[in-house]
């Protein structure tokens, strides 16, 4: 029991990680209807950027760890979201409209570029940063017969829970109550028709991107605080899971690529705790297609008619 | 054998589709969600004939088309397709009564369409159809859309690709001849000269002709067409008026279509079934459906919404729901019989109305659906076509009806958007609250 | 920084907007720059340090501004932009229907006929760089041609190609080591084996459309990777299996020694015997891929996988099976992929998980992608551009000259290979050959332009 709750609380944090993840590309297929398969290296990009910030303010003499986490994650949402909105401007926008297998190519594309601009400027070699925030609050505290279990909720893991909470508030406010959440919601449906209304499709479909960076880079920011280690490889097996939450949610919904994330890094923490580790993206890998398979509009998802 | 039916043609010359129908559907229901696209709805398609399906937008034609070539699998009811003359009554119930999709005794064969997947209807059962946006292999050339239509001939000779692999004779034999098929309709169609050109490059209406002609390569027995003159200028409808005899007359293929353009039907059709709201409320030769009243009243209820405004429409409106109400309450069998010639076309709305599913049918008081931001005059009228003329009926909606009628309306996501369900429910309480207030109707918005 | 040509303006003004064009390029490079040029994270005694490169950062970020404004001046705001010139010759050189075309194609047939004694005759000293060089490149080439089938032809987005190429090359590799086959015994089974992963997999996913398609296929892609990474007992794991036989000249083996290839038939051994030997494999495989692709196309199957990527529900209209016209799709691509895997197997001697990642199906369909989905000539340039001129980098031993001597090209590959897939398919989205042939002539053939052709379902 108490080694489950300690799984629990595991999985809900690497959950939020991916749900944050998600969101991206929740927000970019549903907008542009394409998988943005660059979005898990811009997550790569954005703890990487988090981590060069840390070591700058902490070279030039700055202590209070809560300030330096703040300036850090504004630094590096603002960052990452310079390289998401790069990205479509370079790769996608010029293919808008084109035939829908060129913006995936140059997708996977951006990726490689990415990952490997990452490897040849940063080095290959993973980066490891020491736990930065530690000790946290004794939930549980048992005696079992494999010895004492102490359930421990970390106070890393309270922030990376608050985090994305308030972020997630106060993302659906955005989305819901602005006019770039109507502009949004618009472009999904019809761009052509949201154009002739006056809406800037262009900027919007930016702005998507670039909260979807900004959100990822929050992601990266945690990763790299949560496993203290970090490379240029990173992005692609974390996009692999946030997209298989995006859909396993719904894509194109939001609560639905929160939902989603939470129960895949569930499924991972469980997964490997109780039957190995070795094999723990594969259940990841097979959850993907069994829900693409069998459900695929996902848990909050719409179903498509086939029309005859 | 020969003579016997010439003389059983001869002898059901107006009702061939009662002796020797090619096609009958029985109690055809189709349901999506709790929604009612087709309701309980029977008829027969005689062999060699021109049968047309017609009705106003949303009467669920193309669900019929889309049920009996096995895109949709009905809810309920049963689809026969014969092969060979005569009704074969018998053996449809034995195979019913069996799990088996069908029957081929000789020369003749019974079909149960509702159990087959829509490739091996078109395979085996024969039944070629078109589409409403027509679907050809655009990036193809029209001798190569000709080609693929005699996929399955052409697969068997080919040895399953093994033996065309290594361009056996008897595989180039059998290209040669679907060639000479597929050149034999392009001379039907006129369109020889573009063989080789891509079939996207062709103009509107010989696309319509050459989805004709390619359906008509599978070498059906039925040929069922959704709107084959939509978007046609006069002479191209002509053209496809003279097409069609020749597939029924030379061919010897029956064809199924669904039509909007009267005069095409009356033209060209041996046989008209009339649908409004899933429900069919006339079947006869092109005479008895032209003089029906109840075909007359539909079709006026196309275009009420414009009639609408003129007040003595709206008195005749008005006092066609106050006779719907009283009919409603002894038996809704056969609406107000045709007492003068000037109430008929008002009672026949009501008789149309009363031919629905109970759930279905008009109830004395419907709400103004307008009220629900996001639904305009246009779109109440095709949900009240769909029954539904309560905010509680809305209100009800689940996941999967919403998600139906957001495809039907071709909407995506607009129901969910404007969130009708709790604006109905809204309404509903408010209304319930009132106590049913007689004119809740306001300007729509 | 409108991409979209504007015409027609006075000079000065073009200038003017292009100047300042690219300094808002060249501000950007400096913003994304930043954290990755002008700072580097390093491991050190006592944790991380930061170290910074300010010189390589504003190097970088003039050379961005530059590029931009060469951009600028002669191709975005140009009346005639240098792109399309180059575009619309490589356009016609590739798809001219007329004679320059097919000589172009007859000559580099011939060409791959002789390419071996070309490069021992003419370049003795690098003769095994190039034969082993065009030994991947025609890898490469058999491998897009067979996924071509898949994602060409029957319109299906196959990102886990790599499966198959794995499949194979296992199958081979653990044929060879249990039951002691041959690489010419093994070949057919692995090609057979592969075809039945093909069905295996694709029986489930065939339902889906597009990129969700394409998802599921990179997830089995990984799965089959991951379980070959972690079945020790079987698959020896990350070890990798060593020793794989080569392929024997009908029973002579290649090598030194009484009774082998060279003393058979009497003449000096030489090691390039056998890169040659192995050319002529795969270059023979790679053929026979392409003559069994060219004849399916005209058969019924393969017009109905064509007819399959323009509409599927006509498809269905039609009597065609769509289920088992896309499996048979799935299954000759996946075969094909299984006899390159095994010939590969057979060439490195050495198969590891590492060898079948993510990134050689990206580069496969790229591959395809690139050359123009649905043509042949298209993936053989395509992949001597992207395969061959990435090896090259290994070559461009001058640059350590400006750069430096700890200057490593070959880091650079990579990333050049992204930024190339990126810019052709911006500048050309349909791929550098984009016309479609026809599988039957009643009269005239003519070529069919891409704006016609479907590109698979979902669209």
């Amino acid at each position: 029991m108490e080694y489950f709750v300690q799984q629990l609380i595991n999985g809900l944090t690497l959950g939020s990680i991916y749900g944050l993840i998600a969101i991206g590309y929740t927000m970019v297929y549903g907008i542009i209807g394409m998988i943005n398969f660059a979005h898990g290296d811009i997550f790569m990009v954005g703890s990487f950027i988090a981590l060069a910030t840390f070591l700058a303010l902490v070279a030039i003499g700055l202590s209070a760890l809560p300030l330096i986490l703040f300036i850090v994650l504004l630094v590096s949402m603002i960052f990452t979201s310079a390289w998401g909105w790069t990205v479509e401007r370079l790769a996608y926008r010029p293919l808008r409209g084109s035939f829908r297998l060129a913006p995936l190519i140059t997708a996977i594309g951006m990726s490689i570029v990415l990952q490997n601009f990452v490897q040849v400027t940063q080095g290959a070699r993973v980066k490891p940063l020491p736990p930065q925030i530690q000790g946290g609050v004794t939930i549980m505290d048992g005696m079992t017969e494999n010895g004492r279990i102490i359930v421990q909720l970390s106070y890393m893991q309270m922030i990376i829970i608050a985090t994305t909470l308030i972020l997630m508030i106060g993302f659906s406010l955005l989305i819901a109550k602005t006019s770039l959440g109507r502009a949004q919601r618009a472009c999904e449906q019809d761009q052509k028709m949201a154009a002739l209304l006056g809406v800037d499709v262009d900027r919007t479909i930016s702005l998507t991107f670039v909260m979807g960076a900004g959100l990822a880079s929050v992601a990266g920011l945690m990763f790299l605080l949560l496993y203290g280690v970090i490379d240029f490889y990173i992005g692609f097996l974390a996009g692999v899971k946030a997209f298989t939450a995006a859909v396993l949610g719904g894509i194109g919904s939001l609560p639905g690529a929160m939902l989603g994330g939470l129960l895949i890094g569930l499924i991972e923490v469980m997964w490997s705790a109780y039957f190995t580790v070795e094999y723990k993206d594969v259940a990841a890998f097979s959850i993907l297609a069994i829900v693409l398979i069998f459900l695929p509009s996902g848990l909050l998802g719409k179903p498509e008619v086939e029309k005859v | 054998m020969a003579e016997a039916v010439m003389e059983a043609a001869q002898a059901s010359k107006n009702h061939r589709w009662k002796t020797d129908p090619v096609l009958t559907v029985e109690h055809l229901t189709m349901r999506f969600g709790g929604l009612v696209a087709v309701g309980d709805l029977s008829f027969d398609v005689g062999r060699g004939d021109i049968t047309a399906l017609i009705g106003p937008n949303g009467a669920g034609k193309t669900t019929v088309f889309n049920c009996v070539t096995g895109f949709y699998k009905p809810t309920e009811g049963r689809i026969v397709m014969r092969h060979g003359h005569g009704r074969h009554d018998e053996l449809v119930e034995e195979i019913t009564a069996t799990d088996r999709q069908y029957s081929i005794e000789g020369n003749s064969a019974v079909y149960l369409l509702e159990r087959m997947p829509d490739f091996v209807i078109s395979h085996r059962a024969r039944v070629a159809r078109t589409f409403q946006n027509i679907r050809l292999f655009g990036g193809m050339t029209v001798l190569e859309n000709l080609l693929v239509a005699q996929h399955n001939p052409l697969m068997l000779a080919s040895g399953f690709s093994i033996s065309g692999l290594f361009g056996l004779k008897s595989y180039k034999d059998a290209e040669l001849e679907a060639m000479d098929r597929a050149v034999y309709w392009l001379e039907h169609i006129g369109l020889v000269d573009r063989a080789d050109d891509p079939a996207s490059d062709l103009p509107y209406g010989e696309q319509r002709r050459l989805e004709i002609a390619r359906a008509m390569c599978t070498e059906p027995h039925l040929l069922c067409l959704d709107e084959p003159a939509a978007g046609l200028n006069p002479r191209e409808s002509a053209d496809l008026n003279n097409l069609l005899r020749f597939i029924r007359d030379e061919q010897k293929v029956s064809v199924l279509l669904i039509e909007h353009d009267m005069g095409v039907v009356m033209e060209i059709s041996d046989h008209i079934i009339v649908l409004d709201y899933g429900v069919k409320i006339s079947d006869g030769d092109a005479e008895h459906v032209r003089s029906d009243p109840s075909v007359i009243a539909a079709y006026l209820g196309v275009d009420d919404e414009e009639e609408i405004d003129i007040p003595e429409v709206r008195e005749d409106m008005h006092s066609v729901e106050e006779l719907e109400t009283q009919a409603a309450k002894p038996k809704p069998k056969a609406a107000p019989a045709r007492k003068s010639k000037a109430a008929s076309t008002k009672s026949a709305k009501s008789a149309s109305d009363a031919n629905r599913p109970a759930k279905m049918r008009k109830p004395a008081k419907p709400d103004d659906l307008k009220r629900i931001s996001g639904v305009g005059p246009k779109l109440e009228q095709t949900l009240n076509g769909l029954g539904i003329y309560k905010f509680e009926q809305i209100a009800k909606w689940k996941k999967a009806e919403r998600d139906w009628v957001d495809g039907y309306l071709n909407f995506k996501g607009r129901i969910e958007r404007d969130d009708w369900v709790a604006q109905a429910k809204e309404f509903a309480r408010e209304a319930a609250k009132a106590g049913r207030s007689p004119s809740s109707r306001k300007g729509g918005k | 920084m409108a991409t979209t040509s504007i015409k027609h303006r006075p000079q000065s003004n073009i200038f003017a907007e292009s100047l300042k064009d690219a300094a808002i390029a060249a501000f950007l490079a400096a913003v994304l720059g930043f954290f990755f040029l002008a700072l580097r994270t390093d491991i050190a005694t006592g944790g991380l340090v930061l170290t910074t490169r300010w010189g390589l950062y504003f190097t970088c970020i003039a050379i961005v501004f530059v590029v931009r404004l060469l951009l600028n001046i002669f191709v975005f705001r140009s009346a005639h932009p240098v792109t399309e010139t180059v575009g619309n010759a490589v356009g016609q050189l590739a798809a001219r229907s007329g004679n320059a075309g097919k000589w172009f194609m007859r000559g580099l047939f011939a060409f791959a006929i002789v390419l071996p004694f070309f490069f021992t005759i003419f370049f003795p000293n690098q003769d095994r760089q190039y034969i082993d060089l065009a030994i991947l490149i025609m890898t490469y080439i058999m491998l897009g041609w067979g996924l071509n089938i898949v994602v060409g032809l029957a319109g299906l987005l196959d990102l886990g190609y790599v499966a198959f190429y794995a499949v194979g090359a296992y199958s081979f590799a653990l044929l060879a080591e249990y039951f002691d086959f041959g690489f010419w015994v093994a070949l057919p089974l692995a090609g057979a084996l592969a075809a039945l992963w093909g069905i295996i997999l694709g029986f489930p996913v065939l339902r889906l459309r597009g990129d969700y398609l394409a998802i599921v296929t990179l997830a089995f892609g990984e799965i089959i990777r991951i379980v070959l990474l972690n079945w020790y007992t079987f698959t020896n794991g990350p070890d990798g299996i060593s020793g794989i036989p080569k392929p024997t000249f009908f029973g002579l083996e290649l090598k030194r020694g009484e009774g082998n290839f060279a003393d058979f038939f009497g003449i000096a051994y030489d090691p390039i015997h056998r890169f040659i030997f192995l050319y002529y494999i795969i270059f023979v495989m790679a053929i026979i891929t392409n003559i069994v692709t060219m004849r399916l196309r005209r058969l019924p199957i393969g017009r109905a996988w064509e007819a399959l990527r323009e509409d599927e529900i006509a498809c269905r209209s039609l009597g065609i099976n769509t289920t088992s016209t896309k499996l048979t799709a799935f299954s000759v691509g996946a075969m094909f992929g299984g006899f390159a895997g095994s010939f590969f197997a057979t060439r490195q001697g050495f198969i590891s998980p590492e060898s079948f990642t993510f990134i050689e199906s990206a580069i496969i369909l790229a591959i395809v992608v690139l050359g123009g989905l649905g043509s042949q000539i298209g993936v053989v340039i395509a992949s001597i551009v992207m395969i061959g001129g990435i090896e090259l980098l290994r070559n461009l031993d001058f640059l350590k000259q400006i750069f430096g001597p700890d200057f490593e090209p070959t880091q650079y590959r990579m990333l050049i290979f992204g930024l190339a897939m990126v810019l052709i398919m911006v500048w050309k989205p349909r791929g550098l050959v984009t016309t479609r042939e026809p599988t039957a002539v009643l009269k005239e053939k003519k070529r069919i332009g891409a704006d016609m052709v479907a590109q698979g379902e979902g669209h």
